[in-house]
């Protein structure tokens, strides 16, 4: 298929645009991925995605597809052929969508939380994150079952979504000095953060956590000044 | 092989009825199990952990959680009646809207018409602007929902699929919504489509069976919320 056949509009810092680079990848599908700068949004944007006008963007053909767990179930469907992305099993795949969801709606929430706060506010956010890895390191055990990944051998759609937010969980932790992966509490996952992070599909496009950091604070600054929104 | 189906969920929960209606539409046989949610049961946290929410689908011991997460599960097991498409774009727009009405409009809907109640804003004018506001959005949305259902008799097409089920909330519940709160929101002269399709949803027989007494809905949305946000 011609590579401008698939466009992503994305923008680096983004883990729900990684996770789609993630997918793509896995099928070795080729792309065209157009940065985004969020500021203005482009006219491609908020064409393809009226309702949130957020990234990622998938434009397949000329279809585009929005929201990055939709989209990475998209990718798993229409490139049928590749390595599989969700499990065969129907209550694997509801696992991985049940964390998913979890991830998306309940952690992260709290993990956009915690960058936007400063000095002690922080202390309770960290610990909620922290309960919700120790329910992830048991959720790997139960889902990988012995293997690398919560897909098994390979990556798959739960690796994909938490994985693929490691690099905000390790500036997180720069921020506040305190360790949400730990040797002591969650071995399993820091081998498969190691793992995630080697992976064919992944090495090369996640972004450097310095590089988040910088950005994080640069970020931080900027919501500071601003005058509060809707 | 026997199975064994178990439903946690609420009689006037939206989301335990989807569950419901979705075994319904494919025929499958479960025990219901009504659960008070201000005294949860030890099966239901023993079930979902997590949230200690309802619904909760138990098969054959293993649970699942998540309503839409539930209905694609059924989905796949049981494949009789088909709720979502085969098309890999039209599956992603299904669940594209089902996220949607979840994430944005339920909340909407609430604030326009109970949202200035709660708010600690009682001044008349600035409640009223908030107001406006807020029916504003929730115009907004249904826009998109009222475009999406172009000229289908249904979201899945000849018949009911995975987002009609989601929109229950829309088909249904906002209804009862609008006439405990005394809020006008989906009106037939700015959204024609989606008030026939409300009529057709509800008159589906796996629908229709599962939808809690309208009385009784808007007895307890008034007693729990309120009055509500109509033009007093």
């Amino acid at each position: 298929m011609a590579k401008n056949d698939v466009k992503l509009l994305g923008a680096w810092p983004s883990p729900f645009v990684l996770r789609v680079r993630v997918a793509l990848n896995i099928k070795s599908v080729k792309y065209e991925f157009l940065e985004e700068t969020m500021a203005p949004k482009s006219e491609l944007l908020l064409q393809s995605n009226p309702v949130y006008k957020k990234i990622p963007v998938l434009i397949h053909g000329d279809k585009p597809i929005c929201e990055s767990q939709v989209i990475v179930q998209y990718i798993d469907e229409a490139w049928a052929s590749g390595p599989s992305i969700l499990p065969s099993d129907p209550c694997d795949r509801a696992i991985h969508r049940f964390w998913a969801l979890y991830l998306d709606e309940t952690w992260f929430p709290t993990m956009k939380g915690l960058l936007a706060v400063q000095g002690e506010e922080r202390k309770p956010l960290m610990d909620q994150l922290s309960e919700g890895i120790v329910l992830l390191e048991e959720a790997f055990g139960k889902c990988s079952k012995g293997k690398a990944f919560f897909g098994g051998d390979g990556i798959g759609f739960l690796d994909i979504v938490f994985g693929c937010f490691l690099g905000w969980l390790r500036v997180s932790e720069k921020i506040t000095g305190l360790k949400l992966l730990d040797e002591a509490k969650t071995p399993r996952l820091v081998k498969w953060a190691e793992s995630f992070c080697a992976d064919a599909a992944v090495k090369g496009i996640m972004p450097e956590t310095d590089k988040l950091l910088e950005f994080a604070r640069a970020l931080a600054a900027k919501m500071r000044e601003a005058p509060p929104k809707n | 092989m026997a199975e064994e189906v178990l439903v946690f969920g609420a009689w006037g929960s939206p989301f335990s009825r989807r569950v419901e209606m979705a075994l319904k539409l494919k025929g499958i046989e479960y025990k219901y199990i009504e659960e008070d949610l201000t005294n949860k049961s030890p099966s239901l946290l023993k079930y979902n952990p997590v949230h200690k929410k309802i619904p909760v689908l138990v098969h054959n011991g293993k649970p699942v959680a998540e309503s839409l997460v539930i209905l694609e599960y059924i989905d796949e097991t049981w494949k009789d009646h088909p709720i979502l498409p085969k098309d890999p774009y039209e599956r992603a727009n299904a669940r594209f809207w089902a996220k949607f009405i979840d994430e944005k409009c339920l909340s909407a809907i609430f604030k326009a018409c109970w949202g200035a109640c709660w708010g600690e804003e009682k001044e008349h004018e600035k409640a009223e602007i908030e107001h406006e506001k807020a029916v504003k959005e929730v115009s907004e949305l249904l826009q998109f929902l009222e475009n999406e259902l172009k000229e289908k008799r249904y979201f899945g097409g000849e018949t009911v699929g995975l987002l009609d089920i989601a929109a229950n909330t829309i088909g249904y519940w906002l209804g009862v919504f609008e006439e405990a709160s005394g809020v006008e929101l989906l009106t037939r002269e700015k959204f024609p489509k989606l008030c026939n399709w409300a009529n057709e949803f509800v008159c589906v027989t796996a629908i229709k069976e599962n939808l809690p007494p309208r009385d009784k809905l808007i007895a307890y949305f008034r007693n729990r919320f309120g009055a509500g946000n109509a033009s007093k």
